[in-house]
């Protein structure tokens, strides 16, 4: 995956609570087989609109999405993430997030960033007054800063230090092979089979 | 001080725990379908890794197929199928394929097979996943990296998360279902109300449902923001598992019931949250909006945005869904209606939409969609399509079908639906679509009228 230390780039706000991620990438995208080219479908039904805000010429390039809460509602579909980082995407700022989103931008080094809704208003409004404005979201100072503000986030040390990292997760858990036979060698005997 | 349930079923299966690190969780089953797996696969080949446990593992196709008889017509959709097989072939899966007598929703079909038991932990990079819950088990829904992960490692890293308890007292009163109790529920607490947490259904009404209702209860605990739904088991659980396929047998049967009966929240457990429900009050539900918070009872009007907790959303979702404040819903007119889905696919599902149709001739489109083939078989046994046929419903093939707008089964932009389905979501159903939350016997009884109707009142 991607690894994430600090990104500086424009914000784009999208004053919407609760976008699902089928809103983020409709199911007739999720047909590919591969991990490319989902940037097209991302919102794809709202994009139709001329008045959405990623058709707005002035936020184009930007690469901080600026969202209302319970961004990534939904489907565990992990094609939400793959679309918005193939649309330039590197981290997004909400006041809650679902928690399979969440996890699967974690696991991509799409940074997911929860601030409280109060600051992400601000750093909306900051967008639509100015939209090149410059946001900077720093994982190594759990921060991130546009203007003179500076807002602190929380995230815990270990996911952290992944994505500061880029490291994979399967190759971390083939460390502890021997503890997962040893523990496999416990089940109990009843267990399911699917042969 | 006691433990919950799921803090048992997690402590059972963690494999390594160290300081400042998330738990490494072992898996008993996981659930694999055609869209979030072919990535998975490659992942692994290129790495030339092998799936650890093929015999913990099981496919089936139930997304992107149609729900009539012959080829996919879609090419796109047809290589994401064939992706799966070619998969399944090579890394040594097991895979029900379309048309095989054991292919189904992947929901429905772990807990027909009885690989879905008490204690497990359970993952499918699908949200519904905690549908498995209502056996007692830990399941939860995972994206396609994770997919990859449980592939070559059976394992998971995970925080813990937190506990819920919503306690329902007393009983549901006659004509109300398991798919009322849980759209009530996730009106009351919020899309975001469960983040982070576990929920435990408990209390009297949770008790007297049958499995099939337990499934539609924990099924929706992802549209309340929930990682995973668990119900104790008991005795109503051990008698649906008992003499199933995979289920244990002889002493082995023995030992895992005895077993089970641990596998219940302590007297002094304490939850991170509580929160209570009174099952006598409720009411046929439905929402009204473009999620699955945004309902009502059927006996409601279309609410004034300002009356709701998110004025703004209410004000889009109204839009989106044509309506106007402060119409009855029970004046709203459907053009489809769909009984399906992994919520609402199962044989008493069937039978509750039957029972109302029975003797009667729908109005609207009605698309009638077992979970499994073998659902489909079991309610052809018992006659149900005759029913069905008779009062002019299409009885099809088992999969997804209308529950996601991603097979041929999708609702044209601008037409309404009501749906047995989770989400009411913009489109979810097909592009402009617009989506009724209900019950099958909602359903039906809608499908007899043409408008959003409760069997009481036919
Ligand atoms: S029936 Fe619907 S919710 Fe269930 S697995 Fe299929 S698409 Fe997902």
């Amino acid at each position: 995956m991607d690894a994430f230390t600090t990104h500086t780039g424009r914000a784009v706000p999208l004053r919407r609570s609760n976008v699902d991620t089928d809103q983020i990438i409709p199911a007739v995208w999720l047909k590919q087989v591969s991990r490319t080219g989902f940037e097209k479908g991302l919102f794809a039904a709202w994009r139709e609109d001329p008045s959405f805000v990623l058709n707005d010429p002035a936020y184009a390039g930007a690469s901080v999405l600026v969202a209302g809460p319970d961004f990534g509602t939904g489907s565990s579909r992990e094609h939400a993430v793959w679309a918005l980082q193939q649309y330039g995407f590197r981290a997004v700022i909400a006041a809650r997030f679902g928690d399979i989103f969440r996890n699967n931008a974690t696991k991509m080094g799409l940074l997911p960033v929860v601030l409280p809704a109060a600051t992400v208003e601000a750093l909306q409004a900051a967008a639509e007054a100015d939209p090149a404005t410059e946001v900077t979201v720093d994982l190594q100072a759990r921060q991130v800063r546009w203007g003179s503000e500076t807002a602190g986030f929380e995230i815990d040390d270990y996911t952290r230090w992944r994505l500061l990292e880029g490291l994979d997760d399967i190759g971390l858990t083939l460390r502890h092979a021997e503890e997962v036979a040893a523990y496999e060698g416990g089940r109990q005997r009843w267990l399911p089979t699917t042969v | 001080m006691g433990r919950t349930l799921a803090e048992k079923v997690w402590e059972q299966h963690v494999v390594r725990r160290a300081d400042g690190e998330p738990d490494l969780l072992y898996i008993d089953l996981h659930l694999v379908h055609e869209v979030t797996s072919p990535q998975a696969f490659d992942g692994l080949r290129m790495a030339g890794r092998k799936v650890r446990r093929p015999d913990l593992t099981i496919a089936t196709e139930d997304h992107n197929v149609p729900t009539v008889l012959g080829p996919i017509a879609d090419p796109v959709s047809k290589a994401q199928v064939e992706t799966l097989r070619k998969n399944a072939a090579e890394f040594g899966v097991r895979l029900h394929p379309m048309g095989d007598a054991g292919q189904g929703v992947v929901h429905i079909i772990g807990p027909q097979f009885g690989l879905t038991q008490p204690g497990m932990t359970i993952v499918c990079g699908d949200s519904h996943t905690s549908t498995h819950g209502a056996f007692g088990a830990l399941a939860f829904g995972i994206g396609t990296s994770e997919v990859e992960h449980v592939l070559a490692t059976q394992t998971l890293p995970a925080y813990r998360p937190k506990t819920m308890a919503i306690e329902v007292s007393g009983e549901l009163p006659y004509g109300v279902t398991a798919k009322d109790l849980i759209l009530a529920v996730i009106a009351k607490i919020g899309t975001g109300g469960g983040q982070g947490h576990v929920v435990e259904y408990r209390g009297a009404a949770v008790r007297a449902l049958s499995m099939e209702g337990r499934m539609t209860v924990c099924n929706m605990s992802i549209e309340a923001g929930a990682r995973a739904g668990m119900i104790a088991p008991d005795e109503t659980t051990f008698a649906y598992l008992q003499g199933r396929p995979h289920a244990p047998s002889g002493a082995d049967w023995d030992a895992a019931v005895e077993y089970w009966r641990s596998l219940r929240t302590d007297d002094d457990a304490v939850f991170d949250t509580v929160v209570e429900i009174d099952a006598s009050a409720l009411t046929p539900f439905v929402t009204w909006g473009t999620n699955p918070g945004q309902g009502a009872p059927l006996d409601a009007v279309v609410p004034e945005p300002d009356d709701t907790p998110d004025p703004a959303a209410a004000r889009r979702a109204l839009e989106y869904m044509g309506l106007r404040a402060g119409t009855p819903l029970r004046e709203v007119e459907v053009d489809t209606v769909f009984v399906g889905s992994c919520t609402n696919g199962r044989l008493e599902d069937l039978r509750a939409a039957a029972e109302v149709l029975r003797g009667r001739t729908v109005r609207t489109r009605t698309l009638i969609v077992p979970g499994s083939m073998q659902v489909r078989a079991e309610a052809e046994a018992e006659g149900l399509h005759e029913v069905f046929q008779a009062a002019g419903a299409e009885w099809r093939q088992a999969g997804c079908s209308m529950c996601l707008g991603m097979n041929p089964d999708t609702l044209a932009p601008g037409e309404r639906s009501a749906s047995t389905s989770n989400r009411n979501f913009e489109g979810r159903q097909g592009k402009g679509g617009r989506t009724h939350l209900v019950s099958p016997a909602v359903a039906a009884a809608t499908a007899v009228t043409g408008r959003l109707t409760a069997p009481a009142d036919l």
